[in-house]
């Protein structure tokens, strides 16, 4: 349409109506926090998100059988799927890594968020907070992280030191 | 029939060692058919028949076209390490039998952890929350209203090529090694739009992006990538993204390492630093020699395959060929390819197939006189910041072998006296 002698008058209109154009159209609905909640699951390795509950490791032995043994094998060993415990040492020397939660994992927190978002693979978010406490206890206490009777909840998690929690640096470029 | 030019004379003029020429060819081609015989048999050929199909119709139409069942194009899926847990692993890219820089949306490659979910759309939602003035909740209906751009990307797993950290070369071929490497145009809304809408508190230095499949997966990013260039993907090469890429939104971080792409998009929480999920500490770290591992490696650095011949695509005797394969870089556009036919000691420069875009893979082309002897062919990528493909001994002496992701040095295809191409160190 704005061509030729017709370019002074379009020129007009866009001044005239650009103020309509300042507010750009908007679709996304607002919602109310507590309306989010169910879907805000992510863990900071602050803590920051942990829900209330608590779990000792001897409270996670049985759901691990229940629940993980059938993938993670008798004492969180490995097979048919990854080894939980193990490779410590090998992350530091030139021989292969055995990367596990014990040898490699920087944060205990990482494992809380990632068992109740992810865990067990057949039956995923079917864990109570407890649970999740629990079984993230066993499997620091099957790592030598943790002692049998040590109870994790949203204080102590996040203070669980971690044996390669030094191991990241940034990427160079 | 192929043509028999034992002694002969190259088709061009030579660029550098062992029979390559220059990429001049591929312009001149055209002039010198018909004259110097650039792709005449010297035998006659057989009389032409009227085949079948032109004396019968055809088959009648469909609702959704399908390759001819001549083309045996499928994805390679490595049979899962635990049959009880199907759903985690890789479908990789044939991509020595494609052609051009897009990949078809079937083909496209797919990594997933917790198998492809069946999302209804209509049920769908994205949410964005955390350090925002105004959370705000959209149904893809919503998001269908806003403005949309298109930008060719390729998607490259972190994980492509991991093969080639094994201490010995293995025996595979382009797809086993380097098949998780694919190009689509992909059309969305900008991210930045939304979170201007949302109101981006100045706190916000990271966004948790979440999945809705079984896992949830999850990986933390830069604000800064999302205001530059982040783009929420409705649509896949024109139509609604694939189920296997994240129907009905999926993330696109340009040129970022796949992963982050997070597929099945339903939450993108705002926060000060980065959650350090399982993805992005326990994998998708790179590990070094000294037991120290690099963390959030993003791009995805200067890379390049070819593509033909490589294993499978055995040459059909000492002649003229082409040389083909893809080069990307996650940090810009491809400046440079280069290829060599003896194993790195010199360089001829291939021809750059337009359009050459940003983040998006580079068909390139190099032209070779074959003599029948040993050749080993490699590629090597050069892009717009300057940065190189570095050779395997370059890249292990910076990173050794225990890295797992984002391996990127130059690889090689040897070429036996038969013709057969073979995965080699060199």
């Amino acid at each position: 349409m704005c061509m030729r002698n017709g370019a002074v008058f379009c020129a007009a209109v866009l001044i005239a109506v650009s103020p309509a154009f300042a507010q750009a159209p908007q679709f996304g609905q607002p919602i109310a926090p507590a309306d989010i909640a169910p879907w805000d699951i992510s863990i900071g390795p602050d803590g920051a998100g942990l829900p209330a509950g608590r779990g000792s490791a001897k409270q996670g032995e049985a759901v691990y059988a229940a629940k993980c043994r059938a993938c993670h094998g008798e004492n969180g060993v490995g097979r048919p799927n990854d080894a939980l415990v193990g490779g410590a040492g090998t992350i530091t020397s030139e021989q292969p890594a055995v990367k596990t939660v014990g040898s490699y994992w920087p944060y205990a927190t990482t494992l809380f968020d990632f068992i109740r978002r992810a865990m067990p693979w057949n039956e995923t978010k079917s864990l109570s907070n407890d649970e999740v406490y629990a079984l993230s206890a066993y499997i620091l206490q099957l790592n030598g992280i943790i002692g049998a009777d040590d109870v994790l909840d949203a204080q102590s998690l996040p203070k669980v030191k971690m044996p390669n929690g030094d191991g990241f640096v940034p990427f160079p470029r | 029939m192929s043509r028999k030019r034992k002694g002969m004379e190259p088709l061009g003029e030579a660029a550098a060692g062992n029979g390559m020429l220059s990429r001049r060819i591929f312009l001149e081609a055209a002039a010198l058919a018909g004259v110097a015989g650039i792709g005449a048999s010297q035998a006659g050929a057989e009389p032409l028949p009227v085949a079948s199909w032109m004396k019968e119709p055809g088959a009648a139409l469909t609702g959704y076209g399908q390759p001819s069942k001549y083309e045996k194009a499928t994805r390679a899926v490595p049979a899962p390490a635990n049959p009880g847990t199907l759903g985690i692993g890789t479908a990789r890219t044939p991509i020595q039998l494609l052609d051009g820089m897009i990949t078809p949306n079937g083909l496209h490659f797919d990594r997933s952890h917790s198998g492809t979910p069946d999302i209804d759309p209509d049920q769908h939602r994205l949410v964005i929350h955390g350090l925002v003035k105004r959370p705000l909740v959209f149904t893809m209906e919503a998001l269908a209203r806003y403005h949309r751009e298109s930008r060719i990307a390729f998607l490259e797993c972190a994980g492509n090529s991991g093969a080639l950290y094994a201490p010995q070369a293995q025996a595979l071929n382009a797809p086993a090694i380097h098949g998780l490497v694919s190009c689509a145009e992909w059309t969305g809304v900008r991210l930045a739009t939304l979170l201007d809408e949302a109101g981006v508190d100045p706190a916000a230095k990271w966004i948790v992006a979440e999945g809705a499949d079984a896992a949830a997966m999850s990986r933390s990013f830069p604000l800064a990538k999302a205001m530059d260039d982040a783009l929420l993907c409705l649509y896949q090469n024109g139509e609604k993204v694939r189920p296997a890429n994240g129907y009905p939104l999926r993330l696109l971080l340009p040129g970022f390492e796949g992963n982050m792409n997070v597929k099945w998009l339903r939450r993108l929480k705002l926060v000060d630093a980065p959650v350090m999920s399982k993805d992005e500490t326990s994998k998708y770290t790179i590990l070094l020699r000294d037991g120290k591992a690099w963390q959030f490696v993003f791009p995805m650095e200067v890379k390049s395959v070819i593509t033909r011949p490589s294993p499978g695509l055995a040459l059909k005797g000492p002649d003229f060929y082409e040389i083909s394969g893809l080069a990307w870089s996650g940090k810009g556009r491809i400046r440079q390819v280069e290829v060599s036919a003896d194993g790195g000691k010199s360089w001829a420069a291939a021809a750059l197939q337009e359009p050459v875009l940003p983040k998006a893979v580079t068909r390139f082309r190099a032209a070779w006189q074959w003599n029948g002897g040993p050749a080993v062919l490699q590629s090597r990528a050069t892009d717009d910041t300057g940065m190189v493909q570095p050779s395997r001994a370059q890249f292990v002496a910076e990173r050794g072998l225990r890295g797992a992701y984002h391996y990127s040095a130059i690889a090689s295809w040897r070429i036996d006296e038969k013709g057969e191409a073979s995965n080699v160190y060199a």
